[in-house]
């Protein structure tokens, strides 16, 4: 991570190169190609080999480099001005999923659009911190208590539009990325607390909102053994290729957990497990450097960000990054209830990297359209 | 770093932010959680890495059973009995399976099961990673099932069990369960000795049950010994088709037939009415599986005479032209009255075989001391089992001596007061047939000379055979049990069933018992036939002709020398 803070303040100087033409940050533009690259090599051990599965991923992955850089075009002064906006078609649109979306998987999240199947809570995964740092970025910092309910107000309603889906892990991601808007904008540690306090009130209460198979999973995290076929079989398997993989893990392609079908959702979901299995501990620990790598440079990125709004974007971005990577590999490795949250970047699959891929294009408008500026 | 940096929040005051406190704490956070994230890859990896390790050959690596051949049973001649053909079974995993629904629809209709109790099974096993679908299907019908392509269905080879002689030798040979395990019949006595050992294999399985790959034997499979048997196909055959006709033929309740070798104890055909199909034992009450001619007991009756009449002659007390004194066709002895059909007058003993006379049988067995009475049934192998090791053979009983009434000791001399399997019987007659040893029946081939233990002299047991030819004369009672070009030697017998409370007036069990070539006696034979209800009854005209056809038979198949013919025979 170091490394990270050492290429950026080393060259100041400010020749125009093509990458700076295209607005493009290369610490960052090279961690996550690596990661993706990485991701590609074990998924194609994951799905045992299927050429046609990596080539649509790759396609994905194109598409998604795509759009960061379609994104990195657009200068931050923008995105502050189209914020409510954005906000307000994604309400109409979850509200519209609401009524007449699609069922897949017994909740319903995509819109069909004819050409393109789409879905909304994705896109709030960036839109509710813009709007939230829209709205606290329009008042000196740190913000009023008043400010500060309104704030909440912005991430709640979409929260619970996605909750209603139901999709529990992307609400609680979305909530996560308001609520990190909320932190770094100075929010003060007693309402943290306070917060966190009324939060845990709530908890059985919300315990008794959510759905059977919402609670099975909590239950399951607490003593997978205790249903070893049901619905505790995905950690015990992963588990199990996890901690088989060893130091330097059972080779590419040779992890037998993975290859012979035992792991469950291997390609997708549990893809962290292939990985263990595969390479061990090393492969492990050099993907978790990788996205260290990411995550400190797109902090450094929001550390340097020239406004208020573009600082709290960034940094809320980056954050949220970084919960996708704890709370997968959280859940891998047995340390988290089992969510359906893909590994970022490697697991097989479309809409997030599109999303994921859409943020970092914002932090690398947000750091080039500064240099932009100052030149 | 200070108060104000980390909590920049508690000041009132609304001065411009230090950011570098929250920064800090942002960075420390990701790390610890980096470094959380790590440490519990280190201890997953490296730390439980062993236990894990195991865990994943434990779910990957299976032993495999392989099965074994069940022997073969097979006729004294090689031609099978019961054979193992290799099968299919159809299994499937319902924690991969899902509810594909045309999948399943058409797994049903090729399998021939209903689609309702298929979908409720599985969703009530949907936890299990194992359940059989159908099992020993045809090998074709298998891999039409699993051209299908549903999801976690997998075949696994069997063996199924099959008797090409179907109901004909059915409780002779038994049947297994659908695992290979003798349930009834030889199949079960010999089971020690028919069943192989499974093998075993460890092999790589997959999630779906699949095996990847294998690992080598563990243990090759030990496929079970054969088994040869005393019987005889052909004459098994023959002594079904025409015990089948006759129980048709008087409605009777059930049938035996029993064909032994004289001078071996080999048992040539063994069968019974009313069978089943073993190869398709639905719908299939009990009673039909017994093996009745070694389970079911009568009275032998009037058969018995012979014995009776052999061990007076064994005795020195008669001689073959002694005579009894009948009149007036009953007698009165120890409180009862034995009864002939008519007042016979004065006869010898060859006329009291020829007509069946009670009272002459009941006067000679009397005037003999109970146990030298008792020690020629008991030598004949009445009262104990055959050791043909048969599952479920019955003794038969034969009351000791010493609580013998004067009426019961009567009695005995014409065939009530004991009781006798079919197969008892035959061995017994064996005994007249084989100049007076006797052979224990087996239902296995004997390829050693058997020696025999003697139980009357050869002298009197010729005589014994002169006189049972008379029964099979013109004049005796016999008469249809002759056999062209044949002499034969035998006794009907006409049984009363016991009751609760005395013997039956119209339950009866007929007959009839023999050996053949009388001259040089090959074959024994004992039929019977239990109630017969279409007019006749005696065993003289319901079971003597079953025994002359199946008799004439197998003298035909076995190429037995006729000794009976006349000069008009010959040209």
């Amino acid at each position: 991570m170091g490394m990270s803070f050492s290429t950026a303040d080393g060259p100041q100087t400010h020749e125009r190169g093509l990458l700076e033409g295209l607005h493009l940050d290369l610490p960052l533009l090279l961690g996550l190609l690596f990661v993706c690259g990485m991701g590609i090599i074990v998924l194609y051990s994951a799905s045992g080999g299927d050429n046609a599965l990596l080539l649509k991923q790759c396609i994905r992955i194109g598409i998604a480099f795509s759009v960061m850089v379609v994104v990195a075009q657009i200068p931050p002064h923008a995105l502050l001005r189209w914020a409510p906006w954005f906000f307000l078609c994604g309400i109409v649109l979850l509200l519209t999923v609401l009524w007449l979306g699609h069922t897949g998987k017994g909740a319903q999240r995509w819109l069909d659009l004819g050409f393109v199947r789409f879905q909304p809570s994705e896109m709030m995964k960036i839109v509710v911190p813009m709007m939230t740092a829209w709205y606290l970025s329009r008042a000196p910092l740190p913000p009023r208590f008043a400010q500060l309910l309104i704030a909440s107000l912005i991430i709640l309603v979409p929260v619970l539009l996605i909750a209603r889906q139901p999709d529990l892990g992307t609400s609680l991601l979305v909530a996560c990325a308001g609520g990190f808007v909320l932190f770094l904008s100075g929010m003060s540690w007693r309402l943290i607390l306070a917060l966190g306090a009324v939060l845990s009130a709530l908890a059985p209460v919300i315990w008794y909102r959510m759905l059977d198979y919402q609670k099975q999973r909590v239950l399951t995290f607490l003593n997978p053994e205790s249903d070893p076929l049901g619905s505790g079989y995905h950690i015990i398997q992963s588990k199990i290729a996890l901690g088989s993989g060893g130091l330097y893990g059972k080779g590419w392609m040779n992890g037998t957990q993975a290859q012979l079908e035992f792991l469950p959702e291997r390609s997708t979901d549990f893809i962290f497990a292939v990985l263990g299995e595969e390479f061990g501990l090393n492969g492990i620990l050099i993907l978790l450097a990788a996205y260290l790598f990411i995550v400190m440079r797109g902090m450094y990125l929001a550390t340097r960000a020239q406004t208020t709004f573009s600082r709290l974007l960034a940094g809320s971005l980056t954050l949220t990054f970084f919960v996708y990577v704890f709370v997968n590999t959280g859940m891998v490795s047995g340390l988290l209830p089992v969510v359906g949250v893909p590994l970022p970047l490697v697991s097989y699959g479309g809409t997030s990297i599109v999303t994921l891929m859409a943020g970092f294009g914002i932090l690398m408008s947000i750091h080039t359209h500064r240099k932009l500026l100052h030149a | 770093m200070s108060k104000q940096g980390i909590f920049p929040g508690w000041r009132s005051a609304r001065t411009p932010l230090e950011y570098a406190g929250r920064r800090r704490f942002v960075l420390l956070g990701l790390l610890s959680v980096v470094f959380a994230l790590s440490w519990r890859a280190v201890e997953l990896h490296v730390i439980d890495g062993e236990f894990y390790r195991s865990e994943g050959d434990a779910r990957q690596i299976r032993a495999l059973t392989i099965p074994s051949h069940r022997g073969v049973i097979s006729d004294r001649n090689g031609e099978p009995l019961a054979i193992s053909t290799p099968v299919k079974s159809v299994w499937i995993n319902p924690q991969v399976s899902g509810m594909d629904p045309v999948g399943l629809d058409q797994v049903a209709q090729l399998l021939d099961l209903r689609l309702e109790p298929l979908r409720s099974m599985l969703q009530k096993r949907a936890q299990k990673s194992f359940v059989y679908l159908k099992r020993q299907v045809s090998p074709e019908l298998a891999e039409q099932v699993a051209q299908i392509g549903v999801t976690g269905l997998g075949l696994s080879r069997e063996y199924r069990r099959f008797y090409p002689s179907g109901e004909v030798s059915a409780h002779l040979i038994g049947f297994t369960d659908i695992d290979h395990r003798g349930q009834e019949g030889l199949e079960r006595a010999y089971d020690h000795q028919l069943r192989g050992e499974d093998g075993s294999a460890r092999v790589v399985r997959d999630g779906a049950r699949r095996v990847i790959a294998h690992m080598g034997h563990d243990r090759a499979p030990r496929d079970g010994g054969n088994l040869t048997l005393s019987i005889d196909r052909r004459l098994q055959y023959l002594a079904y088709r025409e015990l089948k006709s006759a129980v048709i033929e008087h409605q009777a309740r059930s049938g035996s037939a029993v064909l032994m070798d004289a001078h071996t104890g080999e048992v040539l055909a063994m069968v019974n009415q009313p069978a089943y199909n073993p190869n398709s034992r639905k719908n299939l009450k009990g009673n039909r599986y017994r093996n009745r001619a070694v389970t079911d007991v009568f009275e032998p009756g009037s058969t018995v005479k012979p014995f009776v009449i052999a061990s007076g002659l064994e005795s020195g007390q008669y001689y073959p032209h002694s005579k009894i004194d009948t009149t007036p066709g009953q007698w009165q002895v120890g409180g009862g009255t034995i009864r002939d059909h008519r007042d016979y007058g004065v006869m010898d003993l060859g006329l009291i075989l020829s007509k069946s006379s009670n009272i002459g049988a009941a006067k000679i067995a009397s005037s003999m001391a109970p146990e030298t009475l008792w020690a020629a049934f008991a030598g004949l192998g009445f009262g104990v089992p055959t050791n043909s090791g048969y599952p479920g053979e019955s003794a038969g009983v034969l009351p000791d001596f010493s609580n013998w009434q004067p009426l019961d000791h009567a009695t005995l001399g014409f065939g009530y007061g004991l009781s006798t399997t079919a197969l008892q019987l035959a061995q017994a007659y064996s005994v007249l047939a084989a100049d007076g040893y006797r052979h224990l029946p087996s239902v296995v081939r004997v390829d050693q000379p058997v020696e025999g233990q003697q139980v009357f002299s050869a002298a009197t047991v010729l005589e014994v055979t002169t006189m049972l030819e008379g029964v099979v004369s013109e004049e005796g009672t016999g008469r249809l049990a002759q056999i062209p070009g044949y002499r034969v030697a035998g006794k009907t017998g006409t049984v009363r069933k016991a009751e609760l409370g005395g013997y039956s007036d119209d339950r009866y069990v007929a007959l009839f018992a023999g050996y053949a070539p009388a001259s040089a006696p090959r074959l024994v034979l004992v039929v019977v036939v239990d109630e017969p209800s279409a007019d006749v009854y005696y065993g003289g005209q319901v079971a003597a002709p079953v025994f002359a056809r199946i008799m004439g038979g197998a003298l035909r198949l076995l190429d037995i020398s006729p000794d009976a013919l006349s000069l008009r025979d010959i040209s």
